[in-house]
């Protein structure tokens, strides 16, 4: 049972495109896109659907952040059929940390726990996947991804606790 | 002093008061371009400040503002956008013109202005700002709603009329016999028709002949492009602003979208030193006297847009309360009627303080039109016809200084006639 949404779309000569949508519970929803790449999203007032009754302007990363919140989460889905559930947690690297220094590899994570370290935040920038030989530093924040218990399990190791 | 030094001193001090100034004006939430004309009358002849030694570098400011605002509308929209727009509101734009024109040549036939201060001022009045208006509807957060495609597609009618009412006025300030003011309104049409076919052929090629992956060089290149044109188009007595435009509607997609990114500073530069460069060019001691015609225009011109709106938007099948939205959206004159009254001060000097007033008058009340025509005339009119007007919430106050001067109907009338009862107060 797919449903689809009608969108319609309408040209706005030196702002952009507006695009349209009347949702099953009877409101209008507005996005108007600029053609520099900012958008708007737009409540159509109930009482006077030609009336936006409120507005949000949004910069391209917010709608990326928005639009991946509005995705339907696949993970959800897994949920429903697999039963896993999955907990992501920002482990940041302390000074009690037995691991300042010392490489992905030498932790023994995932044998150890099943929960998988996928990223590495330092100061401003992300490593994705870090390979075994990467190493760790005072300040870093690490991006778990698995059961809680596995998570849990990382925290514990990570931290030195 | 130096030449050069009392030069770089005076410019200077203007460029850094105009950018106090801007501040201010977005501090109160209004278009600077007031504040400008304002900072140019107090700096110019009979002003406060006589300025000497950048006045001729002013000037030339003020010739590359007009082509960088004309630059930059063009780049704004494509040659469909504009072909499709033609198409489908003609008839709003031809009443736009009537109502909004007419008024502006019968009061200067009226001041004994003779017939080319008519059409310039008949210019002055009917082109709406898109600067001022794309504004304000985003800040009153009516860029989704229905009736804003109808405004948008209005302004973009008057900037397309522009192309051929500018060159046009040019062959009449400059005095051409019938016969020459012919050839040249032939010769724009002709290059107006001939950008808009290959824009829409062939746009990609000519975008990709500017396109550059360097910003430095696509910077020279589209300024040079259109500096030159403009050039070209002004010897061949069309005017140097049509010349921009259509450089500007030529050039499409990545192209115009990085060049707009580029020259948009530079635009807002130039404009503001040629609002400053009006303002110099009017002697303060010429506005009162013109004040009450100004006034009398202003109101006049406010309610004949409303007219034009709520027949636009009626003619889109928008209801009664976008209808007014629409009307009172398009009040604002602004960067326009000032460009149309620049060219047109060489041959009637009176032109000039008179554009100002009128201009200072609907810049400030346009965005209050905008805001406050729906809600008085939905509930004047609610007064005398209880239809289908759903039970408004009470307006929320906003800090609007003062009451607005914006008109209500007695009664709702179907047609394009326009409010014809005045409730009128100033703030």
């Amino acid at each position: 049972m797919e449903h689809t949404a009608h969108v319609s779309k309408t040209a706005l000569p030196g702002v952009g495109t507006r695009y349209d949508l009347n949702t099953d519970s009877g409101r209008h929803i507005s996005v108007v896109v600029h053609q520099d790449g900012r958008r708007i999203v737009a409540f159509h007032d109930p009482e006077d659907d030609d009336n936006c009754k409120d507005s949000t302007p949004l910069a391209p990363y917010e709608a990326t952040a928005l639009s991946k919140l509005l995705m339907p989460d696949p993970v959800g889905h897994l949920h429903q059929h697999l039963e896993i559930d999955l907990v992501t947690e920002h482990i940041p690297i302390t000074k009690r940390s037995p691991f300042a220094g010392r490489t992905l590899g030498s932790t023994q994570a995932r044998a150890r726990t099943g929960a998988s370290i996928v990223a590495v935040l330092r100061r401003t920038d992300a490593v994705p996947s870090p390979t075994p030989d990467f190493r760790f530093a005072l300040g870093d924040t690490l991006v778990v991804v698995g059961t809680r218990e596995g998570v849990d399990a990382v925290a514990e190791l990570i931290t030195g606790g | 002093m130096h030449d050069t030094t009392a030069l770089l001193i005076e410019l200077g001090a203007v460029i850094l008061g105009l950018g106090l100034l801007g501040r201010l004006a977005g501090r109160v939430g209004f278009s600077p371009i007031p504040l400008y004309l304002l900072a140019g009358l107090a700096f110019g002849h009979g002003g406060l400040i006589p300025m000497a030694a950048s006045e001729e570098f002013i000037a030339t400011g003020a010739e590359i503002g007009v082509i960088l605002l004309l630059l930059l509308l063009g780049l704004e929209y494509s040659a469909s956008e504009l072909v499709t727009n033609l198409k489908t509101q003609y008839p709003s734009g031809i009443v736009d013109f009537v109502l909004n024109a007419t008024p502006g040549a019968v009061a200067a036939l009226l001041l004994g202005w003779g017939p080319v201060a008519a059409v310039a001022l008949a210019g002055v009045t009917w082109i709406s700002s898109s600067g001022v208006i794309a504004k304000v509807l985003g800040d009153l957060g009516r860029l989704g709603n229905r009736e804003t495609p109808v405004i948008l597609g209005v302004l973009v009618i008057e900037d397309l009329a522009m192309a051929v009412y500018l060159p046009l006025l040019t062959a009449l300030l400059a005095g051409l016999s019938l016969a020459g003011g012919s050839l040249t309104l032939l010769i724009s049409l002709g290059s107006v028709g001939v950008v808009l076919y290959v824009a829409l052929r062939h746009g990609r090629l000519i975008s990709r002949a500017v396109s550059s992956d360097n910003p430095e060089m696509l910077l020279l290149v589209v300024l040079g492009l259109t500096v030159l044109v403009a050039g070209v188009a002004q010897e061949l007595q069309v005017s140097a602003a049509v010349g921009a435009f259509l450089v500007g509607i030529a050039l499409s997609g990545e192209v115009a979208e990085g060049a707009h990114n580029l020259l948009a500073p530079l635009r807002d530069l130039f404009a503001a030193v040629f609002f400053v460069f009006f303002g110099l060019n009017t002697d303060p001691a010429a506005i009162p006297p013109v004040l009450v015609p100004a006034l009398i225009l202003a109101v006049v011109t406010a309610l004949t847009k409303i007219a034009t709106g709520w027949y636009a938007a009626r003619r889109a099948g928008v209801k009664t309360a976008g209808r007014w939205r629409t009307g009172g959206t398009l009040v604002a004159r602004g960067e326009f009627s000032i460009v149309i009254a620049g060219l047109a001060v060489g041959v009637e000097p009176r032109i000039g303080p008179l554009a100002t007033a009128y201009v200072l008058i609907l810049v400030i009340l346009g965005p209050l039109a905008a805001r406050w025509t729906e809600p008085l005339a939905r509930r004047f009119t609610r007064k005398s016809s209880p239809k289908i007007a759903p039970k408004a919430s009470p307006v929320p106050e906003q800090s609007a200084a003062g009451e607005p001067a914006v008109e209500a109907p007695a009664a709702e009338t179907p047609t394009a006639s326009g409010p014809t009862d005045t409730a009128h107060s100033h703030g």
